[in-house]
């Protein structure tokens, strides 16, 4: 907190800190001022004039815009006055002039500032006779958000944001004075990651989500916090529900994580909650396939398989890959399961993250990263895989208090704000960190004060251990910075700590589907994971799901990969369960059940009790607050992983060679992850699979922009369509992770790469 | 054509540098544009977007500020009538019909033969020579009904092309700054040190 | 008598002359005229001293800016923070106060004394880089401007090493597209920054300590910056020998409307009534036709309203607002007997609400209501209520006492300048202001235009249901 101010408000002395604003010092005061245009994560505009009040500084009071007049020492604050009541009454009812009063109709309803102002404040009848503005009822926007530019007031939330805290201006002001409307260029959406945020900041209701428009009346809301788990960041969320249905979550401002933001991925894969996909009941593998069965029958089946594998070829015949889509608690339960059994081949990872080791390293939260004066970006582009943590660290930089040093082969959401971008070639980023920390400009800096280094997995057809070798790298040149893991999976990190970690590489995803591939796999247990959709090998997976044994899947949805289980568990996801997460940083928060859960879905946890029990085992827990009770960290806290697992060794760089071009398969948000894909607001914004190259590596090889080719590489070869994009380095070709083939051509990428190839070089031929 | 000619893309060019931001050279962008087509389209905006590095509605936000940027085809010849105060107390109304009349068409219309479009405008710092009127920015002093009727035929007659330039072209003189004479823009956030004199003097008085 | 054609409306008259000197000179925008005239002089004096010495002379001159605040250029050119670079020059050229007609002569006629001013300003305050921005509309200034800079690029009286020193600064010509806020220094710098000419509140904003690109900038007037070759050629002694101690040198006016001759003159500061500038032989040689006066206007659109009760006022600033005005930018609108008097308030009143820029709802609301209202008056469709609701609407904008003349007739006591407002700027009270003033002097004008009460037709505020 820094140095506090003395200020008198309405007569009582209130302590204030140097620079807050008197509409906050106010607010915390117990003084509320009537505002439409403030937001506190963003600049004020002091364009609604509502906060007027009076504020004398030594000169008279005078009339002024309470966000934007940061307090001062001796400033006597004078919310009640008959000149500010006079004026906050004379602005609501200018600002009502022009407004339709739909109220009735409007999704706003119930919960909106300027009725509820109008109501409480309002002259109670409007002098206004003359025509008022009108515009074509609500307009689409994007594919998600709605805009009636007859209720807006035009107060610049919805555009400060995309301009200020996206850095989308795809919204704008159009036209000038009474005539201003917010609108798009033509023909170019809103489409913005973070569109949704609009929506809940705007004061009325000119801005509507389509998952929400006119599904219910806010007083039939009913509202719990918890704390979404779509990815790593963990932003804290409301969970809002009518009639045992979710309806919307809303951001929730958390000083350390999210400050009211949210990413569109995480704001409406509510859907998912309740979509067609959903498990019902258990299911088990008859000679007519998957029947549906009783959970008793069903948990007597998968014990058997279990018991049996065990007995006949010992515990190691045994893998689990998944827990990351669950709970603390979730994950708790079966780590302790396969204690008991003597399993120790687990992995909430699919080969698409980095080393359980690396959360072993001295580790720095998302506020530390925020506040660096260095960060270095060694992962993913964040804006696609962690939007909100890519906020933060944009809203750093932007505002100067930190510096980026990028290194990246395809570019990012932060090239833009970043002090350096550094390009390299899949198979070498230890060579351009080397070289990069030699510039003796960077090292100034990285000496200059606090560096935070943000590493994750940047590309799946590239081994992970180039990753960690530059991460090594600068750890040794750097031995005070901390590390930020971007490891993506909604609970992965709370996973990897509470027991389901590999403890050796023989024990990895990769290393388990392999073994089953071989044939050397009697029970392959799927905790919510869709190896076949989401392992970046797929030929890898496929042999994996046809050699295994047997396959047991615990899912909240019909996946693909369920599909060609053996004994199916519906399992409760998200908003039907209660427990604790852990967000990339390790801080562990709740999560709350809103709705009943699907049929007869059980909590992940309850599963593995009920296993363990019929396999002769008692994990001494019937209920989720009892394992919450054993966790190590409590909510609030940030669990640590004490011994680092061990880790694949280091590898050497893999230069660029022949006329190959060197592959990068990167996520981007909308992609095939059940969550989106059973989301029908989501499912059609996925770009759609293809394969990008340098313009000129298309004129040298002769293919024409957007033609069919066929790729070849490693593992085997696929039909993709090209299209140039000068952003990418020459030799190289990226193609997006996970795509549904939208152009009818392009087909999945993963079957080019090879789990066990440290740098995917490919050919393309045209077809 | 739409996007910018070879020759105005290299003035756009010399333009953008001399501003230490590339946006500062937005509005005057708009009116190279505006210079070349009469009007600002579609494509000329998407491509200013490009040059200063923001988004196309970024551009139109700005452009849809300010009066003189035309986002529809207009007349070669845009007469703009004030009728503020000063114009007002001197006819500036009579004035304006009249113009409505000869040319049959109301405010904001053009002539069928896409000649001529006729605007309300407001002051335009003439106000002592009220009324007064501009063709393409070119003053009309202290002028009649009949008058107008006069230049509006001047107008069709073609007798003043060589005076007034097609809509879009304001000065027929732009500035340069020669590579060799020039101080040069630098990045507000590159540049903190006062200025070389300043700093001389300031050693001087110390 | 001293017009010339080619200075549309400036009449010379017999008095000392400071920045129209060379206005008889059809060539007075050339180098070659300026230098043969004295040019540059001013620049070369103020070289040869360092930069504290100019700004002290500058203070002591005390000259007033010319853009409508009034604020001494001296003492502004002081308030940038210490230590604080780069610092910037912005010239504001967008004259477009209704009534105000001179920068536009002084760009057409000399830009070459713009241009020696803005680099005097520039060696005297530090200030790095100079914008000038030309009104759009002003396509004759912008080319005379912009021929005036290559002329003096090629010289060397602009750019690096200027004549020779280490002095360097460049001037790069800007130019507005139509939208009157511009001209308020903070909305001229957004506009400048290629964004909305929206304006920015003060405090914080203060383009003295956040300007262009966040850094300090000194934003002048045209005619304040015309001013300057004057005062370090001959110094500030020369220039406070004319006018008054508080309002010292000459300044620019134009006076439109229903008088004999209309112009704009250079006219000492301080001493000059109204009277003297609207029915002097020298000046305007009184109402047109030789009728009465009815109203005038004394300092651009937006100054409230005087009539006849304060002709002997002299041209000061602190009088004038005693008197219940301002001086504004130097335009007086000049209003006969025969003037219908709403539609006058309404001409204005539609150009502040088609002026304003959106940002501040009372501005953006009530100006325009304020408009619709008295366009049903005018058109004789209004009820006396609407004149009430006038003044409500109106007192939504500025709240408290409204200043206005003194009037004998009426028995009406001056209340004197400011007023209180509920807006960033002065578009939103300039809507108001001649509705209020034309209200108070001439209601009875507005009386007989209304028919007596209409019911008023009641719109509840908010369709039931809801609220927290
Ligand atoms: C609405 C509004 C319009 C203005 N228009 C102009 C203008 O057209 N020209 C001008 O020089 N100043 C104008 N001003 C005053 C400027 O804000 C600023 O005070 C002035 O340019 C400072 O220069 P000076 O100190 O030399 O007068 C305007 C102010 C307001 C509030
Ligand atoms: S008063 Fe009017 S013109 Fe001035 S800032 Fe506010 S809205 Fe814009
Ligand atoms: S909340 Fe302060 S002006 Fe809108």
């Amino acid at each position: 907190m820094s140095e506090a101010v003395e200020i008198t408000i309405n007569g009582r002395t209130v302590s204030a800190s140097k620079g807050e604003l008197v509409i906050a010092a106010a607010e915390r005061a117990g003084e509320y001022i009537p505002r439409f245009c403030y937001h506190p994560r963003m600049s004020s505009v002091g364009m609604c004039r509502q906060c007027l009040v009076e504020i004398d500084t030594g000169r008279g009071p005078m009339l002024q815009p309470s966000c934007m007049v940061p307090v001062a020492p001796g400033m006597a604050v004078d919310t009640e006055s008959e000149t500010t009541k006079r004026a906050q009454e004379g602005i609501l009812e200018l600002l009502l002039a022009n407004h339709p009063l739909d109220c009735p109709v409007c999704d706003k309803g119930g919960e909106c500032p300027l009725q509820d102002q109008a109501f409480s404040h309002g002259p109670g009848e409007s002098r206004y006779v003359e025509q008022k503005r009108n515009y074509e009822k609500p307009i689409p926007i994007s594919e998600l958000v709605f805009l009636d530019r007859e209720r807006c007031i035009l107060c610049d939330r919805c555009t400060r944001f995309a301009d200020e805290v996206a850095g989308d201006a795809l919204i704008h002001f159009i036209d000038r004075g009474n005539a201003t409307q917010v609108n798009t260029y033509p023909d170019e959406p809103f489409s913005s990651y973070f569109s949704g945020n609009t929506v809940q900041i705007c004061p009325v209701g000119a801005l509507t989500a389509s998952p929400y428009r006119f599904k219910a009346r806010p007083w039939d809301l009913e509202q719990v916090d918890s704390t979404c788990t779509s990815c790593s960041v963990g932003c804290r969320i409301s969970v809002h529900s009518s009639r045992d249905r979710v309806l919307r979550f809303q951001g929730v401002d958390d000083d350390d994580v999210n400050w009211g933001w949210l990413c569109d991925r995480g704001r409406f894969n509510f859907e998912s909650i309740h979509s067609e996909g959903r498990l019902a009941e258990p299911h088990v593998r008859t000679a007519d396939g998957l029947t549906s069965t009783g959970w008793n029958s069903a948990l007597q089946v998968a014990a058997g398989l279990i018991s049996d594998a065990i007995a006949r070829s010992g515990p190691a015949s045994v893998g689990l890959i998944g827990g990351a889509r669950g709970t603390n608690e979730d994950a708790w339960a079966w780590a302790a399961l396969c204690d008991a059994l003597g399993v120790t081949r687990r992995d909430p990872q699919l080969g698409d993250g980095l080393p359980a080791s690396i959360l072993g390293l001295p580790r720095a939260s998302i506020a530390d990263a925020a506040a660096a004066s260095t960060v270095i970006l060694l992962g993913p582009d964040l804006k696609q895989e962690l939007p909100v943590l890519h906020l933060r660290l944009r809203d750093a930089a932007v505002s100067k208090r930190t510096r980026i040093i990028e290194f990246t082969s395809t570019g990012s959401g932060l090239t833009a704000h970043a002090w350096r971008s550094i390009r390299h070639a899949p198979g070498t980023v230890a060579d351009s960190v080397a070289a990069t920390l030699a510039d003796p400009d960077v090292a100034a800096q990285l000496a200059a004060g606090p560096v935070v280094v943000v590493a994750g997995r940047a590309d799946l057809a590239e081994s992970p251990a180039f990753t960690m070798a530059a991460l090594d790298r600068i750890l040794s040149a750097v031995p005070a910075a901390t590390v930020l893991p971007a490891l993506r999976r909604g609970n992965v990190v709370g996973a990897l700590s509470h027991g389901l970690a590999p403890s050796t590489t023989t024990d990895t995803a990769t290393a388990i589907l392999r073994d089953a591939a071989e044939g050397r796999l009697e029970v392959l247990i799927l905790l919510g994971a869709d190896p076949l959709v989401d392992h970046p090998d797929a030929d890898l997976a496929r042999r994996a799901l046809a050699g295994a044994g047997r396959v047991i899947a615990v899912d909240g949805h019909l996946s693909t990969s369920t599909r060609e289980a053996d004994v199916v568990l519906p399992a409760a996801i998200m908003g039907e369960k209660s427990g604790t997460t852990a967000n990339l940083e390790g801080r562990v928060s709740r999560v709350e059940q809103k709705v009943t859960v699907h049929g007869t879905a059980r909590p992940d946890w309850m599963i593995a009790v009920e296993l363990a029990s019929m396999l002769g085992h008692d994990l001494g827990v019937g209920s989720v607050e009892e394992i919450s009770a054993r966790l190590p960290v409590g909510v609030g806290g940030i669990v640590t992983v004490a011994a680092p697992a061990s880790a694949e060794a280091p590898a050497p760089s893999v230069p660029l060679g022949g006329y190959d071009l060197r592959l990068i398969v990167s996520r981007v948000l909308y992609d095939s992850a059940v969550s989106t894909v059973e989301s029908p607001s989501l499912a059609g914004l996925a770009s759609g699979a293809g394969l990008l190259l340098h313009p000129l590596d298309l004129e040298r090889l002769g293919v024409p922009t957007g033609s069919a080719v066929r790729v070849t590489g490693p593992r085997g070869s696929v039909v993709m369509s090209v299209c140039a994009d000068d952003r990418l380095q020459r030799q190289t070709a990226w193609a997006p992770f996970a795509q549904p083939s939208t152009d009818g051509v392009s087909g999945d990428i993963r079957e080019v790469i090879d789990a066990g190839v440290a740098v995917t070089d490919v050919r393309i031929e045209r077809l | 054509m739409a996007r910018l000619t070879e020759s105005n893309l290299a003035t756009a060019h010399e333009i953008i540098a001399r501003y230490p931001r590339a946006k500062s050279a937005l509005i005057p962008l708009l009116h190279l544009a505006q210079e070349q087509d009469g009007w600002v389209t579609d494509e000329a905006m998407r491509q200013i977007a490009e040059l200063v590095g923001v988004t196309p509605a970024e551009v139109l936000g700005t452009g849809t500020f300010y009066e003189m940027f035309q986002f529809e085809p207009v007349g070669r010849y845009l007469i703009n009538i004030c009728g503020t105060m000063s114009c007002a107390l001197m006819g500036a109304d009579e004035l304006f019909h009249a113009a409505e009349r000869v040319l049959g068409i109301r405010a904001g219309g053009t002539t069928a033969d896409g000649l001529i479009t006729l605007h309300r405008a407001e002051c335009q710092a003439a106000c002592t020579e009220a009324p007064c009127l501009q063709v393409n920015y070119r003053y009309r002093y202290r002028i009649t009904p009949t008058e107008l009727e006069q230049l509006i035929e001047d107008l069709r007659s073609g007798r003043l092309e060589d005076e007034i330039p097609p809509h879009g072209t304001l000065a027929t003189v732009r500035q340069h700054i020669p590579a060799d004479r020039g101080v040069g823009a630098v990045d507000p956030d590159d540049e903190s040190g006062p200025p070389s004199w300043v700093a001389v003097s300031v050693k001087e008085g110390s | 008598m001293g017009t010339y054609p080619w200075a549309p409306g400036f009449i010379a008259g017999d008095r000392p002359r400071i920045v129209t000197s060379r206005f008889e000179f059809e060539d007075s925008f050339t180098l070659e005229r300026y230098l043969a005239t004295g040019g540059y002089a001013g620049l070369r004096a103020a070289l040869a001293k360092s930069p504290s010495e100019v700004h002290d002379q500058v203070r002591a001159s005390t000259l007033l800016g010319r853009g409508g605040a009034g604020f001494p250029a001296g003492v502004k050119w002081g308030l940038t923070p210490e230590g604080v670079f780069p610092r910037y020059l912005v010239v504001n050229g967008d004259e477009s106060e209704p009534g105000t007609y001179k920068d536009r002569l002084l760009m057409e006629r000399d830009p070459h004394q713009l241009i020696e001013g803005c680099l005097i300003a520039c060696y005297a305050a530090g200030l790095s880089r100079c914008f000038l921005y030309i009104r759009g509309e002003m396509a004759l200034a912008q080319e005379r401007v912009a021929a005036a800079l290559n002329d003096a690029y090629a010289a060397g009286y602009v750019g690096r090493n200027i004549l020779g020193t280490d002095f360097g600064v460049d001037i790069v010509l800007h130019w507005g597209a139509g939208a009157y806020v511009v001209g308020e220094e903070t909305a001229l710098i957004e506009s400048l920054e290629g964004n909305r000419g929206m304006p920015r509140l003060k405090p914080p904003f203060f383009p003295a300590a956040i300007g262009l690109y966040g850094k300090p900038t000194i934003v002048n007037n045209v005619e304040t910056l015309s001013n300057l070759p004057f005062i370090a050629a001959n110094g500030p002694e020369a220039y406070t020998a004319i006018g008054t101690e508080t309002s010292p040198g000459t300044r620019m006016v134009a006076v439109s409307g229903h008088v004999q001759r209309p112009g704009v003159f250079e006219i000492v500061n301080g001493t000059t009534t109204f009277r003297d500038l609207l029915y002097g032989d020298d000046f305007c040689q009184g109402m047109r036709d030789g009728n009465d006066l009815k109203a005038f206007v004394p300092g651009g659109g937006s100054a409230p309203w005087f009539v006849a009760d304060q002709l002997d006022l002299p041209f000061e600033g602190r009088l004038v607002g005693a008197a219940g005005s301002m001086l504004g930018s130097g335009a007086i609108m000049v209003m006969d007997s025969n003037t219908d008097i709403p539609s006058a308030a309404l001409t204005l009143t539609r150009f502040y609400a088609h002026e304003s820029c959106g940002k501040c709802v009372p501005c953006r609301e009530g100006g325009t209501w304020l408009m619709r209202i008295l366009e049903r008056v005018v058109a004789g469709q209004g009820s006396t209520e609407d004149l009430d609701l006038l003044l409500e609407v109106g007192s939504s904008i500025c709240p408290g006492d409204m200043p206005h003349a003194a009037s004998a007739e009426l028995g009406l006591e001056a209340v004197p300048f400011p007023y209180k407002m509920t807006t960033i700027c002065f578009v939103g009270p300039s809507a108001y202001v001649p509705v209020h003033s034309a209200l108070t002097l001439f209601r009875s004008e507005f009386e007989s235009r209304v028919t007596p009460s209409r019911p008023r037709v009641r719109i509840p505020v908010t369709a039931a249901g809801g609220g927290a």
